[in-house]
């Protein structure tokens, strides 16, 4: 039979963007071992609101660890303690009868709160927008087998693309750099002959883009690989920074 | 008295769509800035639309209710995506691919709808390759295939597991590149509460921007619903949690008709419900079923560890009951079966609710390092969700709703019976009849956005006089505003006892048990009844936490919630409508004693339109019927003896 444990809560509050967020406690008394830590939440907000009391806001959609909605920082690490997997993917079997868990929204200035744990993450779109394509139109492909990829560049392409743009690597980040989210990108297109072309000008738009959008720098404490729940490789920032140096040189 | 008609160009099949193609009206490339289309939805369709729209000109506003469009539930998608490109040179062509769809679906699709998209599939896999979707290649370089079910060959494109998240980032990279160039007006974190139509033609949206509550009027020339499926009805499902009907259902209720609402595809293998607390449920490759055994304790009440029951206590009721097909059973089949002996009170696990999958026989045979290659990522993730090693004991798993084939009626523009308004993907009915074949969700969503829309559309509005405007102060921008308003403060009002969730998951209980898998006239008859008294007590007993004016998640939910018990008892009326079996809707009182579907293609062969009448306490829907016509294929009985 499966196992109820106790667990003190500590989550942040915060009513909007501009209110003064504080923390509130509360202890869950019924968590099942097999919950994941996303369900753990909604029972939490269940209580709360079978007490008239407002729930806590977080993100999330599809529960699978694709989607990238998810981005709690679970006593201090973004996404939790399992290395390689989004916190909607957690199980509560890795915590203990007792523990004491904090829950806080990722801390960047680029990521404002919305509300509780729910945060704004529309500057990686903006990211995206400034150049993370290829600048095809619908109809103007050619065939697809017209032009051979070896299978490890393929392969490494994917690695990047894997990304899903949770914004783990800003929150792990003492200097709240968007770098790995940005090369990941950017690498994920430049391994790949359709990308290529456009590389130059992908790298100068995108890392500006990040500049402006107030995420640091990227001083190589290799914190956003550590929790990144897709775990993509820091070589991608290597990559990034040497393309965007020959870029405006 | 609507007319239905799907506007089926003349001509051999193979020739319809390029005929069609031919004979439609354009729109000049000056004019078409002065066109506004409004596209609910950015998964694959919805932002394949966008971008595409965005490219010829159209001024496009594109909305959805997550915070990016990266996030649709298009994302989710695993296996792959369906192209008759025949690279393997094992047979292949566009009719194949047609015929296989058409045959997978029951035959209730519409043959020319499913040959055009067989016929643009081929340029789908051209388009995502050119955008840099990391296919799996080949050592050749070459594009990689594998085979899927329901098909002979191998013509499935893949991107490792994850093929849904990388056709989709392509859609939203090329959405986005739109966005930067000024093509798109984007909105996240934006809800569709209402369409607006003026003189017969959807003219507009009303949303409610979910981070400040704003109730929004946007107009258009023209509307696309690509807002997806409607399986968390069942509150229980593989869908992403936001998913819903909401935008699909108040249409319905302005006069689209919707079709085929109980065909509903169930997937058997995902991991089981563990308790209350669940929240959705995770599908795995039913590859899995080509080396795993399925099987039950034949003893009630069995309260061994699997790996402690002898053989002879143990019931393969699939091996036993399709000694041919065995544990590779069509995905309808093996579903039903597995509800079957559960509800006998064979089932395992704490719940009941599920069947062993066992791998032990396999890795005796074949080693652990062999199954370990093939399935590694799938034991991981099972490992992970389900806190048990695959390897030494069996998987636990059990079917879970996966897909709807239902959704808004559509021509074969892609347009719904209202002037306008189009619905595009999971969100119409077209393409896969009663059931819908392993990777062929990406196929038909990319169809619809990038080949198909941007044609049918600028048909449409080559016929609107450009600039039309009635401003958003008109009396239909009105009263949809002021509709969408007074149900946000109605449900805000009722501050009653029972959450909205508690509601939600007894409602998905009555649609999984009585409108799920197998079906009888007295079941759906219940429903209908368990749903009204459910739904009665909703709309008085239900408590909605918090502001309008603020982000407030539970608040959306109430809403979705309130269309679902809706649509649950449309459901029911299709479902008790359809007296045969077909596909995905299995009626008791119409199968072979060996428990085999009997379709009756006399008096059945129609996709059921229901056209919205009144909800006065009960749900007042008229019945449309489009009669199938198969010229090109034959009809058959499916078998798997």
């Amino acid at each position: 039979m499966s196992t109820n444990m106790t667990i003190h809560l500590r989550y942040w509050r915060q009513s909007g963007p501009t209110a003064k967020g504080y923390f509130e406690d509360r202890t869950l008394s019924n968590v099942n071992e097999h919950m994941s830590f996303l369900e753990m939440l909604d029972v939490l907000n269940e209580e709360l609101q079978l007490e008239g009391k407002d729930p806590v806001e977080f993100d999330y959609d599809c529960r699978e660890g694709i989607c990238g909605s998810c981005n709690l920082v679970i006593n201090g690490q973004a996404h939790g303690p399992k290395k390689g997997t989004a916190c909607c993917q957690l199980h509560m079997r890795n915590y203990f009868d007792g523990d004491h868990i904090t829950i806080e929204p990722p801390r960047a200035s680029a990521f404002p709160v919305i509300k509780d744990l729910v945060v704004d993450r529309s500057a990686f779109d903006r990211i995206i927008e400034a150049g993370g394509y290829v600048s095809v139109k619908t109809g103007s492909a050619q065939e697809a087998n017209a032009r051979p990829i070896p299978k490890n560049d393929a392969d490494l392409a994917f690695d990047y693309a894997a990304c899903i743009g949770c914004g783990a690597c800003v929150a792990a980040c003492p200097n709240a750099s968007a770098s790995l989210f940005t090369s990941a990108k950017i690498s994920h297109l430049s391994h790949l002959p359709q990308g290529d072309v456009e590389r130059n000008n992908r790298v100068v738009a995108m890392v500006e883009q990040m500049e402006e959008e107030g995420f640091g720098d990227c001083s190589n404490f290799g914190e956003c690989e550590a929790v990144c729940p897709k775990e993509i490789s820091i070589a991608a920032i290597a990559d990034m920074r040497r393309d965007y140096v020959r870029a405006v040189l | 008295m609507i007319s239905l008609n799907a506007k089926i160009p003349e001509g051999p099949i193979e020739q319809k769509w390029s005929r069609h193609k031919k004979e439609m009206k354009l729109v000049a490339p000056n004019n078409r800035r002065k066109y506004e289309v409004i596209i609910v939805g950015t998964g694959l369709a919805g932002g394949a639309a966008a971008a595409s729209m965005a490219e010829m000109g159209y001024k496009v506003k594109s909305f959805c209710i997550q915070d990016s469009a990266r996030r649709a539930h298009s994302i989710a998608a695993q296996g792959g995506i369906n192209a008759a490109k025949n690279y393997p040179n094992d047979g292949d062509s566009v009719w194949r691919l047609f015929y296989d769809t058409i045959k997978g679906g029951d035959y209730r699709s519409r043959e020319a709808n499913v040959y055009r998209l067989a016929e643009v599939s081929n340029s789908i896999i051209d388009q995502a390759v050119a955008q840099g979707v990391p296919f799996a290649r080949e050592y050749s370089g070459l594009l990689a295939n594998r085979s899927f079910g329901g098909a002979q060959v191998s013509r499935t494109f893949y991107a490792r597991g994850q093929t849904g998240q990388q056709l989709l980032l392509g859609a939203y990279q090329a959405m986005m590149r739109q966005v930067e160039l000024g093509g798109i007006e984007y909105y996240t974190r934006h809800e569709m509460l209402e369409v607006v139509i003026i003189d017969g033609k959807a003219r507009g949206i009303i949303t409610r921007d979910l981070v400040t509550g704003e109730i929004c009027r946007h107009e258009a020339d023209a509307v696309i619903l690509a807002t997806g499926g409607y399986g968390n009805v069942f509150y229980l499902s593989t869908n992403a949690k936001n998913s819903n009907v909401t935008a699909s259902w108040r249409a319905h209720k302005k006069g689209a008709m919707f079709a085929n609402p109980s065909f509903v595809q169930v997937h058997p293998t995902c991991i089981p419900v563990s308790g209350d607390y669940q929240s959705k449920l995770t599908l795995m490759s039913e590859s899995l079923r080509n080396d795993g055994r399925v099987w039950v304790p034949r003893k009630k009440g069995e309260d061994r560890h699997p790996n402690d029951i002898p053989e002879d206590e143990r019931f393969y009721y699939l091996e036993e009951k399709y000694p041919s097909f065995g544990n590779l059973v069509p995905r309808d089949v093996a579903s039903r079966n597995a509800k079957v002996v559960c509800d006998q009170g064979l089932g395992v696990g704490e719940t009941g609710l599920a069947v062993y999958l066992d791998f032990r026989d396999a890795i005796a045979r074949d080693g652990k390092d062999v199954i370990a290659a093939k399935y590694g990522n799938l034991f991981d993730m099972y490992a992970n969700i389900a806190g048990e090693d695959p390897y030494s004991q069996p998987m636990r798993i059990f079917p879970a709703v996966h897909y709807t084939m239902g959704g808004l009626w559509v021509d074969y523009n892609l347009m719904t019976n209202i002037s306008g308004l189009f619905a595009a993907g999971e969100a119409n009915f077209s393409d896969h009849g009663a059931n819908r074949l392993g990777a062929s969700a990406l196929m038909q969503g990319l169809c619809d956005g990038y080949f198909v829309l941007p044609s049918t559309i600028g048909n449409y509005l080559a016929d609107v006089e450009p600039g039309t405007s009635y401003g958003t102060d008109h009396l239909a921008f009105e009263s949809a505003a002021k509709q969408a308003q007074d149900s946000i403060d109605r449900l805000l009002n009722i501050n009653g006892k029972r959450t909205i969730i508690d509601f939600h998951r007894t409602l998905g209980r009555i649609v999984w048990d009585k409108i799920g898998i197998s079906r009888t006239k007295k079941g759906l008859e219940e429903a209908i009844a368990d749903i009204r008294s459910l739904r009665d007590e909703f709309w008085t007993n239900v408590y909605v936490p918090g502001e309008k004016n603020n982000y407030n998640k539970y608040l959306e939910f109430a809403g979705r919630v309130a269309d679902f018990f809706e649509l649950a008892e449309l459901m029911a009326m299709d479902a008790l409508d359809r007296d045969e079996s077909c596909g995905c809707h299995l009626r008791e009182e119409f199968q072979t004693e060996e428990g085999e579907a009997i379709r009756n293609d006399e008096e059945f062969n129609y996709v059921s339109a229901w056209e919205f009448k009144d909800r006065n306490g009960v749900l007042e829907e008229e019945l449309h019927k489009e009669l199938l016509n198969f010229e090109f294929v034959e009809l058959k009985q499916r078998s798997y003896k």
